[in-house]
Protein backbone atom coordinates (compact mmCIF):
# COMPACT_ATOMS: atom_id res chain seq x y z
CA UNK A 1 0.00 0.00 0.00
CA UNK A 2 2.83 2.56 1.27
CA UNK A 3 4.79 1.41 -1.85
CA UNK A 4 1.55 2.45 -4.47
CA UNK A 5 1.00 5.58 -2.63
CA UNK A 6 4.88 6.39 -3.38
CA UNK A 7 3.68 5.90 -7.20
CA UNK A 8 1.22 8.06 -6.53
CA UNK A 9 3.17 11.02 -5.41
CA UNK A 10 5.29 11.06 -8.23
CA UNK A 11 2.22 12.09 -10.85
CA UNK A 12 -0.04 14.72 -10.43
CA UNK A 13 -3.25 13.29 -9.99
CA UNK A 14 -4.93 16.46 -9.00
CA UNK A 15 -3.59 18.53 -11.63
CA UNK A 16 -4.94 16.28 -14.18
CA UNK A 17 -8.24 16.49 -12.57
CA UNK A 18 -8.03 19.92 -12.00
CA UNK A 19 -8.13 20.34 -15.86
CA UNK A 20 -10.98 18.22 -16.52
CA UNK A 21 -12.84 20.22 -13.55
CA UNK A 22 -11.76 23.56 -15.42
CA UNK A 23 -12.89 21.66 -18.79
CA UNK A 24 -16.15 21.19 -17.80
CA UNK A 25 -16.55 24.14 -16.07
CA UNK A 26 -16.04 26.12 -18.91
CA UNK A 27 -17.95 23.87 -21.20
CA UNK A 28 -20.64 24.06 -18.64
CA UNK A 29 -21.60 27.87 -19.00
CA UNK A 30 -20.95 28.06 -22.13
CA UNK A 31 -23.67 24.80 -23.03
CA UNK A 32 -26.16 26.73 -20.95
CA UNK A 33 -25.94 29.91 -22.64
CA UNK A 34 -26.12 27.98 -26.00
CA UNK A 35 -28.97 25.64 -24.99
CA UNK A 36 -30.98 28.38 -24.11
CA UNK A 37 -30.60 30.51 -26.86
CA UNK A 38 -31.64 27.14 -29.03
CA UNK A 39 -34.57 26.19 -26.50
CA UNK A 40 -36.03 30.09 -27.24
CA UNK A 41 -35.16 29.43 -30.94
CA UNK A 42 -37.30 26.17 -30.45
CA UNK A 43 -39.92 27.75 -28.07
CA UNK A 44 -40.26 30.85 -29.99
CA UNK A 45 -43.58 31.56 -32.48
CA UNK A 46 -41.07 31.81 -35.54
CA UNK A 47 -41.05 28.73 -37.81
CA UNK A 48 -37.10 29.60 -39.55
CA UNK A 49 -35.85 29.84 -35.89
CA UNK A 50 -37.65 26.71 -34.43
CA UNK A 51 -36.04 24.68 -37.88
CA UNK A 52 -32.57 25.70 -37.30
CA UNK A 53 -32.73 25.10 -33.25
CA UNK A 54 -34.43 21.88 -34.22
CA UNK A 55 -31.94 20.72 -36.94
CA UNK A 56 -29.10 22.06 -34.39
CA UNK A 57 -30.36 19.55 -31.82
CA UNK A 58 -30.85 16.63 -34.01
CA UNK A 59 -27.46 17.17 -35.74
CA UNK A 60 -24.91 17.55 -32.74
CA UNK A 61 -26.94 15.39 -30.43
CA UNK A 62 -26.92 12.33 -32.92
CA UNK A 63 -23.00 12.97 -33.35
CA UNK A 64 -20.47 11.12 -31.27
CA UNK A 65 -18.62 13.14 -28.93
CA UNK A 66 -15.23 12.02 -29.96
CA UNK A 67 -16.04 12.72 -33.75
CA UNK A 68 -17.07 15.96 -32.47
CA UNK A 69 -13.74 16.58 -30.75
CA UNK A 70 -11.72 15.48 -33.66
CA UNK A 71 -13.37 17.67 -35.48
CA UNK A 72 -12.39 20.70 -33.87
CA UNK A 73 -8.46 19.64 -33.77
CA UNK A 74 -8.36 18.77 -37.25
CA UNK A 75 -10.73 20.86 -38.96
CA UNK A 76 -11.49 23.66 -36.80
CA UNK A 77 -8.42 25.24 -36.18
CA UNK A 78 -6.32 24.09 -39.09
CA UNK A 79 -8.99 23.89 -42.08
CA UNK A 80 -11.54 26.98 -40.64
CA UNK A 81 -8.60 28.69 -38.66
CA UNK A 82 -10.05 29.12 -35.44
CA UNK A 83 -7.46 29.22 -33.26
CA UNK A 84 -7.83 30.44 -29.34
CA UNK A 85 -4.17 31.16 -29.03
CA UNK A 86 -0.87 30.65 -30.12
CA UNK A 87 0.39 28.20 -27.22
CA UNK A 88 -0.34 24.96 -28.78
CA UNK A 89 -1.84 22.91 -25.12
CA UNK A 90 -3.81 26.46 -24.40
CA UNK A 91 -5.50 26.30 -27.89
CA UNK A 92 -6.52 22.63 -27.68
CA UNK A 93 -7.76 23.23 -24.11
CA UNK A 94 -9.95 26.06 -26.00
CA UNK A 95 -11.25 23.85 -28.61
CA UNK A 96 -12.02 21.04 -26.37
CA UNK A 97 -14.20 23.12 -24.74
CA UNK A 98 -15.41 24.52 -27.77
CA UNK A 99 -16.36 20.91 -28.84
CA UNK A 100 -17.59 19.77 -25.49
CA UNK A 101 -19.79 22.95 -25.30
CA UNK A 102 -21.48 22.35 -28.79
CA UNK A 103 -22.41 18.81 -28.22
CA UNK A 104 -23.90 19.09 -24.84
CA UNK A 105 -25.76 22.28 -25.37
CA UNK A 106 -28.03 19.84 -27.45
CA UNK A 107 -28.72 18.03 -24.31
CA UNK A 108 -29.14 21.27 -21.80
CA UNK A 109 -31.32 22.79 -25.11
CA UNK A 110 -33.82 19.79 -24.13
CA UNK A 111 -33.63 19.64 -20.79
CA UNK A 112 -34.71 23.25 -20.70
CA UNK A 113 -37.41 22.30 -22.85
CA UNK A 114 -38.26 19.60 -20.95
CA UNK A 115 -38.60 22.46 -17.73
CA UNK A 116 -40.32 24.62 -20.32
CA UNK A 117 -42.91 21.84 -20.31
CA UNK A 118 -43.13 21.71 -16.60
CA UNK A 119 -44.86 25.51 -17.03
CA UNK A 120 -48.72 25.32 -17.55
CA UNK A 121 -49.88 26.84 -20.40
CA UNK A 122 -51.50 29.60 -18.85
CA UNK A 123 -48.95 31.17 -17.42
CA UNK A 124 -47.70 32.21 -21.09
CA UNK A 125 -51.13 32.96 -22.02
CA UNK A 126 -51.38 35.53 -18.98
CA UNK A 127 -48.33 36.98 -19.88
CA UNK A 128 -49.55 37.32 -23.56
CA UNK A 129 -52.88 38.84 -22.21
CA UNK A 130 -50.44 41.84 -20.45
CA UNK A 131 -48.98 42.63 -23.42
CA UNK A 132 -45.33 40.92 -23.02
CA UNK A 133 -44.24 40.08 -26.53
CA UNK A 134 -42.38 36.79 -26.64
CA UNK A 135 -38.69 37.55 -25.19
CA UNK A 136 -39.88 39.39 -22.60
CA UNK A 137 -42.78 36.75 -21.67
CA UNK A 138 -39.80 34.28 -22.25
CA UNK A 139 -37.42 35.92 -19.68
CA UNK A 140 -39.33 37.15 -17.28
CA UNK A 141 -42.42 34.60 -16.99
CA UNK A 142 -41.41 31.46 -18.77
CA UNK A 143 -37.31 30.47 -18.65
CA UNK A 144 -37.86 31.38 -14.79
CA UNK A 145 -40.06 28.64 -14.10
CA UNK A 146 -38.82 26.18 -16.61
CA UNK A 147 -35.07 26.50 -15.07
CA UNK A 148 -36.62 25.67 -11.67
CA UNK A 149 -38.37 22.40 -13.10
CA UNK A 150 -35.15 21.48 -15.17
CA UNK A 151 -32.86 21.34 -12.89
CA UNK A 152 -32.64 17.80 -12.67
CA UNK A 153 -32.23 16.71 -16.02
CA UNK A 154 -29.73 19.89 -16.49
CA UNK A 155 -27.83 18.31 -13.48
CA UNK A 156 -27.44 15.11 -15.32
CA UNK A 157 -26.27 16.51 -18.15
CA UNK A 158 -23.92 18.41 -16.05
CA UNK A 159 -22.85 15.14 -14.54
CA UNK A 160 -22.25 13.83 -18.12
CA UNK A 161 -20.29 16.62 -19.30
CA UNK A 162 -18.03 16.35 -15.69
CA UNK A 163 -17.05 12.56 -17.46
CA UNK A 164 -17.08 13.21 -21.03
CA UNK A 165 -14.33 15.89 -20.46
CA UNK A 166 -12.14 12.86 -20.35
CA UNK A 167 -12.95 12.40 -24.15
CA UNK A 168 -11.04 15.89 -24.57
CA UNK A 169 -7.93 13.16 -24.47
CA UNK A 170 -8.71 12.44 -28.00
CA UNK A 171 -6.87 15.35 -28.66
CA UNK A 172 -4.09 15.41 -26.25
CA UNK A 173 -5.56 17.54 -23.65
CA UNK A 174 -3.49 16.35 -20.97
CA UNK A 175 -6.62 15.43 -18.38
CA UNK A 176 -6.90 12.30 -15.83
CA UNK A 177 -7.24 9.87 -18.55
CA UNK A 178 -4.42 10.68 -20.42
CA UNK A 179 -2.44 10.48 -16.87
CA UNK A 180 -4.34 7.54 -16.61
CA UNK A 181 -2.81 5.82 -19.20
CA UNK A 182 1.07 6.81 -18.87
CA UNK A 183 0.81 5.80 -14.93
CA UNK A 184 -0.51 2.14 -16.34
CA UNK A 185 2.43 2.33 -18.90
CA UNK A 186 5.03 2.83 -16.34
CA UNK A 187 3.57 1.63 -13.89
CA UNK A 188 2.33 -2.37 -14.86
CA UNK A 189 2.31 -3.88 -11.52
CA UNK A 190 -0.17 -1.58 -10.22
CA UNK A 191 -2.85 -1.46 -12.81
CA UNK A 192 -5.84 -2.46 -10.95
CA UNK A 193 -5.10 0.07 -7.89
CA UNK A 194 -4.31 3.30 -11.00
CA UNK A 195 -7.42 2.14 -12.27
CA UNK A 196 -9.60 2.38 -9.14
CA UNK A 197 -7.93 5.16 -8.23
CA UNK A 198 -8.68 6.96 -11.08
CA UNK A 199 -12.82 6.04 -10.59
CA UNK A 200 -12.79 6.72 -7.38
CA UNK A 201 -11.56 10.34 -7.89
CA UNK A 202 -14.87 10.57 -10.39
CA UNK A 203 -17.20 9.50 -8.07
CA UNK A 204 -15.82 11.93 -5.34
CA UNK A 205 -16.30 14.98 -7.55
CA UNK A 206 -19.50 13.67 -9.39
CA UNK A 207 -21.69 12.31 -5.59
CA UNK A 208 -21.90 16.11 -4.13
CA UNK A 209 -23.02 17.50 -7.71
CA UNK A 210 -25.60 14.98 -7.24
CA UNK A 211 -26.50 15.24 -4.15
CA UNK A 212 -26.20 19.22 -4.67
CA UNK A 213 -28.70 19.17 -7.63
CA UNK A 214 -31.42 16.61 -5.95
CA UNK A 215 -31.85 19.25 -2.83
CA UNK A 216 -32.18 22.41 -5.32
CA UNK A 217 -34.54 20.73 -7.20
CA UNK A 218 -36.65 20.07 -4.49
CA UNK A 219 -35.84 23.18 -2.92
CA UNK A 220 -36.47 25.96 -5.95
CA UNK A 221 -39.26 23.25 -7.36
CA UNK A 222 -42.35 26.31 -8.12
CA UNK A 223 -45.73 25.68 -6.08
CA UNK A 224 -48.52 25.82 -7.87
CA UNK B 1 -84.11 35.25 -7.43
CA UNK B 2 -87.32 37.72 -6.68
CA UNK B 3 -85.06 40.74 -5.91
CA UNK B 4 -82.40 40.45 -8.68
CA UNK B 5 -84.00 42.34 -11.80
CA UNK B 6 -84.76 44.94 -9.27
CA UNK B 7 -81.13 44.83 -8.62
CA UNK B 8 -80.48 44.81 -12.60
CA UNK B 9 -82.43 47.98 -13.04
CA UNK B 10 -80.44 50.07 -10.32
CA UNK B 11 -77.15 48.78 -11.89
CA UNK B 12 -78.86 50.76 -15.15
CA UNK B 13 -79.93 53.69 -13.41
CA UNK B 14 -76.12 54.16 -11.72
CA UNK B 15 -74.38 53.94 -15.10
CA UNK B 16 -76.60 57.20 -15.61
CA UNK B 17 -77.57 56.39 -19.25
CA UNK B 18 -78.08 53.60 -21.45
CA UNK B 19 -74.77 51.70 -22.03
CA UNK B 20 -75.12 51.11 -26.11
CA UNK B 21 -75.36 54.49 -26.60
CA UNK B 22 -71.64 54.61 -25.87
CA UNK B 23 -69.49 54.50 -28.89
CA UNK B 24 -68.38 50.66 -30.31
CA UNK B 25 -65.53 49.69 -28.96
CA UNK B 26 -65.40 46.21 -29.67
CA UNK B 27 -66.53 44.91 -33.00
CA UNK B 28 -66.66 41.26 -34.34
CA UNK B 29 -67.64 41.25 -38.23
CA UNK B 30 -68.73 37.81 -39.64
CA UNK B 31 -65.85 36.36 -37.80
CA UNK B 32 -65.39 32.38 -38.21
CA UNK B 33 -63.32 29.86 -36.52
CA UNK B 34 -62.82 26.41 -36.88
CA UNK B 35 -60.86 22.75 -34.48
CA UNK B 36 -60.62 20.84 -37.48
CA UNK B 37 -63.78 19.69 -38.49
CA UNK B 38 -65.75 21.68 -35.53
CA UNK B 39 -67.15 25.10 -36.97
CA UNK B 40 -66.77 26.93 -33.41
CA UNK B 41 -67.36 30.49 -34.20
CA UNK B 42 -70.12 30.75 -36.93
CA UNK B 43 -70.13 34.10 -38.76
CA UNK B 44 -70.43 35.70 -35.17
CA UNK B 45 -71.48 39.66 -35.50
CA UNK B 46 -71.18 40.96 -31.97
CA UNK B 47 -70.65 45.04 -31.26
CA UNK B 48 -69.51 45.85 -27.59
CA UNK B 49 -70.03 49.32 -26.55
CA UNK B 50 -67.87 51.69 -24.47
CA UNK B 51 -69.45 50.86 -21.11
CA UNK B 52 -71.26 48.11 -21.62
CA UNK B 53 -71.01 44.94 -19.92
CA UNK B 54 -72.22 42.13 -22.10
CA UNK B 55 -72.31 38.57 -20.78
CA UNK B 56 -71.93 35.44 -22.93
CA UNK B 57 -73.75 32.20 -21.86
CA UNK B 58 -74.32 28.83 -23.55
CA UNK B 59 -74.26 25.45 -23.29
CA UNK B 60 -70.66 23.56 -23.07
CA UNK B 61 -68.73 23.81 -26.33
CA UNK B 62 -71.06 26.28 -27.66
CA UNK B 63 -67.74 28.57 -28.51
CA UNK B 64 -67.82 31.15 -25.94
CA UNK B 65 -64.72 30.99 -24.25
CA UNK B 66 -63.14 30.75 -27.99
CA UNK B 67 -65.23 33.97 -28.96
CA UNK B 68 -63.79 35.39 -25.50
CA UNK B 69 -59.94 34.53 -26.08
CA UNK B 70 -60.24 35.31 -29.73
CA UNK B 71 -60.96 39.47 -28.35
CA UNK B 72 -57.14 39.29 -27.86
CA UNK B 73 -55.84 36.71 -30.78
CA UNK B 74 -55.36 34.16 -28.14
CA UNK B 75 -57.33 32.23 -30.91
CA UNK B 76 -56.46 33.34 -33.77
CA UNK B 77 -59.34 33.50 -36.33
CA UNK B 78 -59.72 31.99 -40.05
CA UNK B 79 -62.17 34.92 -41.72
CA UNK B 80 -63.91 37.95 -40.45
CA UNK B 81 -62.44 40.41 -38.38
CA UNK B 82 -62.31 41.69 -35.14
CA UNK B 83 -61.36 45.39 -34.29
CA UNK B 84 -60.54 47.60 -30.95
CA UNK B 85 -61.35 50.94 -30.72
CA UNK B 86 -61.33 51.32 -34.57
CA UNK B 87 -58.38 49.71 -35.20
CA UNK B 88 -57.69 46.03 -36.74
CA UNK B 89 -56.43 43.23 -34.50
CA UNK B 90 -52.77 42.69 -36.01
CA UNK B 91 -51.36 39.47 -36.62
CA UNK B 92 -48.24 38.36 -34.17
CA UNK B 93 -45.58 40.73 -33.46
CA UNK B 94 -44.89 44.20 -31.20
CA UNK B 95 -48.71 45.22 -32.55
CA UNK B 96 -50.00 42.61 -30.98
CA UNK B 97 -48.75 42.89 -27.67
CA UNK B 98 -49.40 46.02 -27.78
CA UNK B 99 -53.37 45.82 -28.45
CA UNK B 100 -53.44 43.30 -25.43
CA UNK B 101 -51.77 45.86 -23.06
CA UNK B 102 -55.25 47.53 -24.16
CA UNK B 103 -57.33 44.43 -23.29
CA UNK B 104 -56.84 43.03 -19.87
CA UNK B 105 -58.07 38.90 -19.17
CA UNK B 106 -59.25 37.41 -16.49
CA UNK B 107 -58.51 33.12 -16.74
CA UNK B 108 -60.85 30.60 -15.71
CA UNK B 109 -57.36 29.48 -14.04
CA UNK B 110 -56.00 32.01 -12.57
CA UNK B 111 -52.42 32.29 -14.00
CA UNK B 112 -51.26 33.86 -11.77
CA UNK B 113 -47.08 33.87 -12.36
CA UNK B 114 -46.77 31.44 -10.04
CA UNK B 115 -42.86 32.98 -8.86
CA UNK B 116 -43.60 35.60 -8.34
CA UNK B 117 -45.39 37.44 -5.29
CA UNK B 118 -48.95 39.19 -5.60
CA UNK B 119 -47.25 42.55 -5.48
CA UNK B 120 -44.98 41.58 -8.12
CA UNK B 121 -47.74 39.87 -10.55
CA UNK B 122 -49.45 43.42 -10.71
CA UNK B 123 -46.15 45.45 -11.09
CA UNK B 124 -45.14 43.25 -14.42
CA UNK B 125 -47.12 44.54 -16.29
CA UNK B 126 -47.19 47.95 -15.89
CA UNK B 127 -43.74 48.45 -15.20
CA UNK B 128 -42.20 45.91 -18.17
CA UNK B 129 -44.80 47.23 -20.69
CA UNK B 130 -45.92 50.26 -19.99
CA UNK B 131 -42.44 50.93 -18.88
CA UNK B 132 -43.72 52.89 -14.88
CA UNK B 133 -41.32 53.59 -12.38
CA UNK B 134 -41.10 50.97 -9.94
CA UNK B 135 -42.32 53.10 -6.90
CA UNK B 136 -45.30 54.45 -9.02
CA UNK B 137 -46.29 50.72 -9.95
CA UNK B 138 -45.93 49.77 -6.52
CA UNK B 139 -48.49 52.51 -5.14
CA UNK B 140 -50.79 51.73 -8.26
CA UNK B 141 -50.80 48.03 -7.52
CA UNK B 142 -51.16 48.36 -3.58
CA UNK B 143 -53.81 50.56 -4.53
CA UNK B 144 -55.85 48.08 -6.59
CA UNK B 145 -54.77 45.44 -4.37
CA UNK B 146 -56.61 47.57 -1.96
CA UNK B 147 -59.34 47.53 -4.15
CA UNK B 148 -60.61 44.08 -4.28
CA UNK B 149 -59.63 43.12 -0.45
CA UNK B 150 -56.06 41.44 -0.66
CA UNK B 151 -53.73 44.27 0.36
CA UNK B 152 -52.70 42.39 3.16
CA UNK B 153 -51.62 39.24 1.46
CA UNK B 154 -49.27 41.58 -1.34
CA UNK B 155 -46.04 39.29 -0.42
CA UNK B 156 -47.01 36.05 -0.48
CA UNK B 157 -46.58 33.95 -3.30
CA UNK B 158 -50.02 32.55 -5.49
CA UNK B 159 -50.11 29.35 -3.89
CA UNK B 160 -50.62 30.64 -0.67
CA UNK B 161 -53.87 32.04 -1.38
CA UNK B 162 -57.39 30.95 -1.94
CA UNK B 163 -58.74 30.33 -5.27
CA UNK B 164 -61.19 33.47 -4.29
CA UNK B 165 -58.13 35.34 -3.24
CA UNK B 166 -56.10 34.31 -6.82
CA UNK B 167 -58.55 35.31 -8.89
CA UNK B 168 -59.28 38.76 -7.05
CA UNK B 169 -55.84 39.14 -7.61
CA UNK B 170 -56.05 38.10 -11.47
CA UNK B 171 -58.83 40.81 -11.74
CA UNK B 172 -56.31 43.61 -10.14
CA UNK B 173 -53.46 42.83 -12.68
CA UNK B 174 -55.73 42.93 -15.44
CA UNK B 175 -56.75 46.52 -14.05
CA UNK B 176 -52.78 47.64 -13.46
CA UNK B 177 -52.96 47.98 -17.34
CA UNK B 178 -55.82 50.36 -17.15
CA UNK B 179 -56.91 48.54 -20.05
CA UNK B 180 -59.81 49.55 -22.56
CA UNK B 181 -61.97 46.47 -21.61
CA UNK B 182 -61.77 43.06 -19.71
CA UNK B 183 -62.47 39.82 -20.91
CA UNK B 184 -63.69 37.10 -18.27
CA UNK B 185 -63.40 33.82 -18.99
CA UNK B 186 -65.09 31.87 -17.26
CA UNK B 187 -63.97 33.44 -13.96
CA UNK B 188 -65.77 31.91 -10.87
CA UNK B 189 -66.10 28.36 -12.75
CA UNK B 190 -62.82 26.86 -11.14
CA UNK B 191 -63.92 28.41 -7.57
CA UNK B 192 -64.96 26.71 -4.58
CA UNK B 193 -69.01 27.68 -4.31
CA UNK B 194 -67.91 29.93 -1.23
CA UNK B 195 -65.77 32.09 -2.93
CA UNK B 196 -67.92 32.62 -5.85
CA UNK B 197 -69.42 35.42 -4.49
CA UNK B 198 -66.18 37.30 -3.14
CA UNK B 199 -64.87 37.80 -6.96
CA UNK B 200 -68.17 38.62 -8.37
CA UNK B 201 -68.72 40.89 -5.68
CA UNK B 202 -65.84 42.71 -7.61
CA UNK B 203 -66.86 42.26 -11.00
CA UNK B 204 -69.87 43.97 -10.11
CA UNK B 205 -68.25 46.88 -8.62
CA UNK B 206 -66.39 47.04 -12.08
CA UNK B 207 -69.35 47.33 -14.03
CA UNK B 208 -70.96 49.77 -11.39
CA UNK B 209 -67.88 51.99 -12.46
CA UNK B 210 -68.12 52.17 -15.99
CA UNK B 211 -65.75 49.26 -17.11
CA UNK B 212 -66.35 47.43 -20.42
CA UNK B 213 -66.59 44.08 -19.66
CA UNK B 214 -66.83 40.69 -21.66
CA UNK B 215 -67.89 38.21 -19.21
CA UNK B 216 -68.41 34.32 -20.29
CA UNK B 217 -69.76 33.02 -17.56
CA UNK B 218 -72.52 30.55 -16.03
CA UNK B 219 -73.59 32.71 -12.71
CA UNK B 220 -77.17 33.95 -13.87
CA UNK B 221 -77.51 35.82 -10.88
CA UNK B 222 -74.32 38.11 -12.19
CA UNK B 223 -75.75 37.79 -15.29
CA UNK B 224 -79.09 39.76 -13.94
CA UNK B 225 -77.28 41.64 -11.64
CA UNK B 226 -74.38 43.27 -13.84
CA UNK B 227 -75.27 42.67 -17.68
CA UNK B 228 -76.31 45.48 -19.92
CA UNK B 229 -76.95 42.32 -22.28
CA UNK B 230 -77.03 39.02 -22.44
CA UNK B 231 -75.30 37.12 -25.04
CA UNK B 232 -76.86 33.50 -25.81
CA UNK B 233 -74.56 31.47 -27.51
CA UNK B 234 -75.24 27.98 -29.26
CA UNK B 235 -73.00 25.66 -30.94
CA UNK B 236 -71.11 28.49 -32.46
CA UNK B 237 -73.78 30.60 -33.28
CA UNK B 238 -74.54 33.69 -31.36
CA UNK B 239 -79.05 32.73 -31.14
CA UNK B 240 -80.13 35.63 -28.68
CA UNK B 241 -79.38 38.58 -27.70
CA UNK B 242 -81.31 40.78 -25.01
CA UNK B 243 -81.32 42.94 -22.18
CA UNK B 244 -81.23 40.54 -19.43
CA UNK B 245 -85.16 40.81 -18.46
CA UNK B 246 -85.99 40.23 -21.60
CA UNK B 247 -83.75 37.18 -22.00
CA UNK B 248 -84.30 35.19 -18.93
CA UNK B 249 -88.04 36.10 -18.39
CA UNK B 250 -89.25 35.80 -22.21
CA UNK B 251 -86.67 34.07 -24.38
CA UNK B 252 -87.51 33.83 -28.10
CA UNK B 253 -85.62 30.56 -29.25
CA UNK B 254 -86.51 27.13 -28.51
CA UNK B 255 -82.29 26.87 -27.69
CA UNK B 256 -82.54 29.76 -25.36
CA UNK B 257 -86.00 28.57 -23.57
CA UNK B 258 -84.66 24.71 -23.21
CA UNK B 259 -80.71 25.96 -21.99
CA UNK B 260 -82.79 27.92 -19.49
CA UNK B 261 -85.07 25.56 -18.54
CA UNK B 262 -82.47 23.25 -17.25
CA UNK B 263 -80.43 25.56 -15.10
CA UNK B 264 -83.24 27.53 -13.72
CA UNK B 265 -85.62 24.14 -12.20
CA UNK B 266 -83.41 24.53 -8.77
Amino acid sequence: MSEFLAVLSNYDLVGAYWLNIQLTFFAGLASLVIGTILALMRISPIPSLQFAGTTYVNLIRNTPLTIIVVFAALVLWPVLGVEFSTDFATNFFWLAVAALSVYHASFMCEALRSGVNTVPAGQAEAARAIGLPFLPAARLVILPQAFRGAIAPMGNTLIALIKNSTVAAAISVPEISILMKEMMENEGNYVIPIFLTVAVGFVIIVVPIGLAVTYLSQRLAVSR
Amino acid sequence: MADSSVTGVTADDDRGMPAHSGEPLVVLDSVNKHFGELHVLQDINLTVHRGEVVVVIGPSGSGKSTLCRAINRLEAIDDGSITLDGQALPEEGKALARLRADVGMVFQSFNLFAHKTILENVTLGPIKVKKMKTAKAKELAMGLLERVGVANQADKLPAQLSGGQQQRVAIARALAMQPKVILFDEPTSALDPEMVNEVLDVMVALAKDGMTMVVVTHEMGFARKAADRVVFMSDGQIVESADPDTFFDHPTSNRAKDFLGKILTH
